[in-house]
C-alpha cells in the first residue's frame, strides 16, 4: 500500500498539515485514534493522531509539529511523496456521548488532534467550547475550522497578541467561574493536562486527557507506553490514549517522556548538520 | 570410527562476541558436516523423527550429507520444514530430536540441528531454488501474522496452488524471528532469505496491517478470502506488578529486544531509535527472552546479572544460550525474588529489592516452587532492569471477535487441526499454546494448513 501525500500546507511555523491517501484506514478510523508512521528505512516509529478523515475520498489528515528528527523528516515530505510505513487505526476511539456542556482545551498544534473529536461531540448534541492556547497569534491553528464547528472559541496567547493574555488553563479557570461544564477534554502538553486534571478534580467535572506516552509498536507488545492511572498500570496505545485526567500520574508520564532526551538531541543535531 | 563425541562447532571467542552482534556459532564446514553425519547409526525405527514437531526424515537427510549430496539433503528437509536455516539455529534440539537420538544413550547425540543448519546454509550460499507449485486453485487465504506459524501455513498452501496473503502488523515480517531473537543467534540475512523463499512461492506479504483494526476478519471474507489463519503469537509482555515498575530504565524484555533487534538501536545514531543501557543491568527471568536480553545488554557494554526465582535446573532457556551467556560473563542469581524497584530523585531505577527463596513443593508445572524466606531482604544495584518473565497471547483479534472462543489465559481455542469456533477461521502457534517454540509453531501451522487445504478443496 502506497500512502501518498495528496496535500500539504503550512499552518504555523513548525506545524504542517498533511492529507494522505489511505483508504482502508480512512474507512475504519474513529475520532481520537492514531497511526504509527515511519519515514525512512533506518527510522523510528512515531505516533500521530488523525485529525480528520474523509471516508469517501479515502484520506487521512494529520498535523505534524516539528520537534525532533523524525517529525522534521516527516514534515519535509512533499505532495506526491509517500509515507514509508503507516499503521492504524490504533488506540481506543474517544468516548463520544451527550455530556451536555463540553470544553475542549488544547495548545497550538494539538488543535489538530482535537478536531474530529470535537466534531463528533458536536454531532452527538453537545454544546462545545474550544479553548486554544498558543505562544502568540501566529501559532494559533485551526481557528477558522473550530469557529465553524463549535459554539464558542476562546483564544489565549502567552504574549497577549490574540485573545486573552496567559495560558489556556487560565482561560479554563475563568470560564468555569461563569459556566457550568459537564465534560472537559484536554490534548496538549503534559503540564497543561496535569493542570486540567487538577481543575477538573476540584470542580468534580469528568475530564479526559490524551496522553503522549513514548510508543514503539503501538499495538500492546512492548509496554514502552505504560502509564499509571488510578494506581494501576495501563498501556497508552491500547488502553488509551485517552484516560481520566483526574487519575493520571502526570509526573511519571513527564519523566518517561523525557527519558531519551539526550539521545533525541544527538539524533536531531546530526540530522541538522547533515541537511 | 569415533562415535563418542560430536564434531565441535566453531564459535567466536567470548571476548570477540561481546563487542559485536555478529553470529556466535559459525556452522560446520563441508568436511565437518560429513564427519558428523557419519556418526549417525541410521536407525530403522528413526526415534529422532518422533522428536521433531514437523517430522523431518532425519536419517535420510543425514545420509545424504554423509554421501556428500548436499542438494538432496536440503530437498529432504524442505519436504517437511520451510525454515531450516532458522530451526537449525534456534530449536531447543536437546529437548526434541536430539533428546531421542539412539546415540545419546551412550554417547553425545547426533548434532541434528547443526547438520540441518549446514544444509540450509549450503543452499543459501548457492541461491535457493523454487520448488514446483500446483496449478492455481482459485482459492484465497489470508494469514494473519508473519511469525513461524504464519510463514509455514502460507508456504504450505501456496505450494498447493492457493493464493495466499500474509498480513503483518509490524513493518517487517518474521514475528519473534525479526523482533525478538537477536542477530548474533539468527542473522538477519538468514531470516530474509527464508522469507524470500516463502515469497518465491507466490505468497504476498502486506506489512503494517493490524487485523482487528485495519481489517476485521469478516471484512477479509468479504474481500474474497475463503479461509483465515491466525498466527498472531504471544507478544504481550507481563510485568511483575511490584512497586517502582514504571521507573525510567525499566524495560520489558520485548521493548528492549524490539528496540535493539527490529529497530537496530544498537547502531544508534545511524538508526534513529534510541536505547539506554546503564552500567549494571538486572534481567528478571531465565527463559529465552531473558538470555537474549542479557546478551544484548552485555554487547551494549553493561555488567549483567540474571535474577531468577527458581534454581538453575528449572531455567526454561535453551541450554546452549545459557552456556553462551555464562561464557560472555553474565552472572546468575538463583532463588531470588524481586519485590520492589528503588529509584533516585530523577525517577530512574537504581536498585532491585529482593528476597531469597527456598524450593518448596512442586507446583502445577511440576517444578518445585520457590518460597520466599522471611527477613532475607537484600538489594541488588541496577541502573537498567529488563523484565522477562513471560508473554501472553496478543488479544486484539479476540477483543474484536468475541465469537472466537478463547481460554482464560487468552489463548485461542482450537482442535488438533487448528480449527477455531468460527467457520473458516484457523489458528496455530503461540496464540493457541502460549509461548512455546519456533518449531512447535511451525508444526501447528503445518497441521492447520493441511486442514485449510481440505476445507478449501471441499468447499
Ligand atoms: C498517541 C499520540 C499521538 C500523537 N499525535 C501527534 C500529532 O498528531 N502531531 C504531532 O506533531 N505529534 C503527535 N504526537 C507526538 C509525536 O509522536 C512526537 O512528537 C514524535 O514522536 C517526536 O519524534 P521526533 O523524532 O521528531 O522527536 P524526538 O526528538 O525524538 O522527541 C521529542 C519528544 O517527542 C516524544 N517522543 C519521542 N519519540 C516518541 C515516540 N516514539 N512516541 C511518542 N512520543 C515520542 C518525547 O516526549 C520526546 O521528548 C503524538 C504522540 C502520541 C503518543
Ligand atoms: C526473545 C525470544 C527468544 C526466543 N527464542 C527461541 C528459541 O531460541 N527457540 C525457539 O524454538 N523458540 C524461541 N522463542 C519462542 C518462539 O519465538 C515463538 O514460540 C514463536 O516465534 C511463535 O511463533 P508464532 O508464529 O506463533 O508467533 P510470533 O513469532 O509471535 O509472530 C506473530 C506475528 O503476528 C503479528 N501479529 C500479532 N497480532 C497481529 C494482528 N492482529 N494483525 C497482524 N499481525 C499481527 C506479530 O506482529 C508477529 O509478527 C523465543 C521467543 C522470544 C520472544
Ligand atoms: S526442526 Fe528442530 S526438532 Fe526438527 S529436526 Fe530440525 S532441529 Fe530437530
Ligand atoms: S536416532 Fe540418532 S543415530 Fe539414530 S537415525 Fe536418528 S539421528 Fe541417526
Ligand atoms: S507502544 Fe508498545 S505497548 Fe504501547
Amino acid at each position: 500500500m502506497r500512502h501518498e501525500i495528496v496535500h500539504k500546507a503550512e499552518l504555523a511555523p513548525g506545524y504542517k498539515l498533511f492529507v494522505i491517501r489511505s483508504p482502508q484506514i480512512a474507512k475504519k478510523i474513529q475520532p481520537g485514534q492514531f497511526v504509527i508512521v515511519r519515514v525512512h528505512e533506518k527510522g523510528e516509529r512515531i505516533p500521530m493522531t488523525i485529525s480528520d478523515f474523509d471516508r469517501e475520498a479515502g484520506t487521512l489528515t494529520m498535523v505534524v509539529h516539528e520537534v525532533g528528527k523524525t517529525s522534521k523528516m516527516l514534515a519535509s515530505l512533499k505532495e506526491g511523496d509517500a509515507i514509508l510505513d503507516l499503521l492504524g487505526p490504533l488506540g481506543k476511539p474517544s468516548e463520544i456521548r451527550r455530556y451536555g456542556n463540553v470544553v475542549a482545551i488544547c495548545r497550538q498544534g494539538t488543535a489538530g488532534a482535537l478536531y474530529s473529536i470535537v466534531r463528533a461531540l458536536k454531532q452527538a448534541g453537545n454544546r462545545v467550547t474550544v479553548i486554544m492556547g498558543a505562544k502568540s497569534k501566529d501559532y494559533i491553528i485551526f481557528e477558522e475550522r473550530m469557529r465553524r464547528l463549535c459554539d464558542e472559541v476562546i483564544i489565549a496567547t502567552d504574549d497577549g497578541s490574540a485573545g486573552m493574555r496567559g495560558y489556556a488553563v487560565a482561560a479554563l479557570r475563568e470560564y468555569l467561574k461563569h459556566n457550568h461544564v459537564d465534560y472537559i477534554l484536554a490534548i496538549g502538553p503534559t503540564k497543561m493536562m496535569k493542570t486540567v486534571g487538577k481543575i477538573a478534580k476540584k470542580h468534580g467535572i469528568k475530564a479526559t486527557a490524551s496522553l503522549g506516552a513514548i510508543m514503539l509498536d503501538g499495538t500492546g507488545m512492548c509496554g514502552a507506553c505504560r502509564v499509571t492511572v488510578a494506581g494501576s498500570t495501563k498501556f497508552a496505545c491500547v488502553d488509551g490514549p485517552e484516560f481520566d485526567a483526574t487519575e493520571v500520574d502526570f509526573d511519571e508520564l513527564q519523566r518517561r517522556q523525557e527519558f531519551f532526551k539526550e539521545e533525541e538531541r544527538l539524533a536531531f543535531e546530526l540530522y541538522e548538520e547533515g541537511t | 570410527m569415533k562415535r563418542e563425541k560430536r564434531v565441535p562447532m566453531r564459535e567466536l571467542a567470548p571476548e570477540e562476541r561481546v563487542k559485536s552482534f555478529a553470529e556466535v556459532a559459525l556452522g560446520y564446514s563441508e568436511e565437518e558436516a560429513v564427519q558428523e553425519a557419519k556418526r549417525c547409526l541410521q536407525c530403522k525405527d528413526k526415534p529422532c523423527v518422533s522428536g521433531c514437531p514437523v517430522g523431518i526424515d532425519i536419517p535420510s537427510f543425514v545420509r545424504a550429507i554423509r554421501d556428500g549430496d548436499f542438494d538432496k539433503a536440503i530437498a529432504i528437509i524442505r519436504e517437511s520444514n520451510y525454515l531450516p536455516g532458522i530451526t537449525g539455529r534456534v530449536c531447543p534440539q536437546e529437548k526434541q530430536c536430539e533428546a531421542r537420538c539412539t546415540l545419546g544413550k551412550r554417547f553425545e547425540p547426533l548434532a541434528i540441528g547443526r547438520l540441518e543448519r549446514f544444509a540450509a546454509d549450503y543452499e543459501r550460499s548457492r541461491g535457493m531454488r523454487k520448488p514446483a507449485i500446483a496449478e492455481p486453485t482459485g482459492k484465497r487465504v489470508a494469514v494473519v501474522g508473519s511469525g513461524p506459524a504464519g510463514l509455514t501455513v502460507a508456504a504450505y498452501l501456496a505450494e498447493r496452488g492457493h493464493s495466499v496473503t500474509i498480513f503483518e502488523a509490524l513493518h517487517s515480517p518474521g514475528g519473534v524471528l525479526a523482533y525478538g531473537i537477536p542477530e548474533f543467534r539468527l542473522p538477519r540475512e538468514v531470516l530474509d532469505a527464508e522469507v524470500e523463499y516463502v515469497k518465491s512461492l507466490g505468497v504476498e506479504i502486506e506489512t503494517n496491517v493490524l487485523v482487528g483494526a485495519t481489517y476485521d476478519i469478516d471484512e477479509l471474507f468479504e474481500l474474497g478470502y475463503d479461509a483465515v489463519f491466525l498466527g498472531t503469537g504471544a507478544g504481550l509482555p507481563r510485568f511483575l506488578g511490584i512497586p517502582g515498575e514504571n521507573l525510567n530504565g525499566i524495560y520489558s524484555g520485548n521493548e528492549f529486544l524490539f528496540r535493539v533487534n527490529l529497530m537496530k538501536a544498537y547502531l544508534f545514531p545511524e538508526y534513529d531509535t534510541p536505547i539506554k543501557v546503564g552500567e549494571k543491568v538486572a534481567v528478571i527471568g531465565a527463559g529465552n527472552v531473558a538470555m537474549d536480553a542479557a546478551r544484548c545488554a552485555r554487547r551494549l557494554g553493561a555488567e549483567v546479572t540474571i535474577i531468577y526465582r527458581r534454581s538453575e535446573e528449572e531455567m526454561p532457556a535453551r541450554r546452549e544460550e545459557v552456556e553462551h551467556a555464562r561464557e560472555e560473563g553474565i552472572k546468575f542469581m538463583f532463588l531470588t525474588l524481586p519485590v520492589a524497584f528503588v529509584g533516585d530523585e530523577r525517577g530512574e531505577v537504581r536498585r532491585v529489592r529482593c528476597l531469597r527463596c527456598e524450593l518448596g513443593e512442586p507446583d502445577a508445572s511440576g517444578r518445585r516452587s520457590p518460597v520466599p524466606v522471611e527477613g532475607s531482604e537484600f538489594e541488588v544495584e541496577a541502573d537498567t532492569v529488563i523484565i522477562a518473565i513471560g508473554q501472553s497471547p496478543n488479544p486484539i483479534i479476540a477483543m474484536k471477535h468475541p465469537e472466537i472462543e478463547t481460554t482464560k489465559r487468552g489463548t485461542i481455542v482450537v482442535d488438533e487441526w487448528g480449527r477455531t469456533s468460527k467457520q473458516g477461521v484457523f489458528a496455530g502457534g503461540d496464540i493457541t499454546t502460549g509461548q512455546a517454540t519456533v518449531i512447535a509453531a511451525m508444526g501447528a501451522g503445518k497441521r492447520a494448513a493441511q486442514a485449510i487445504h481440505e476445507y478449501l478443496m471441499g468447499k
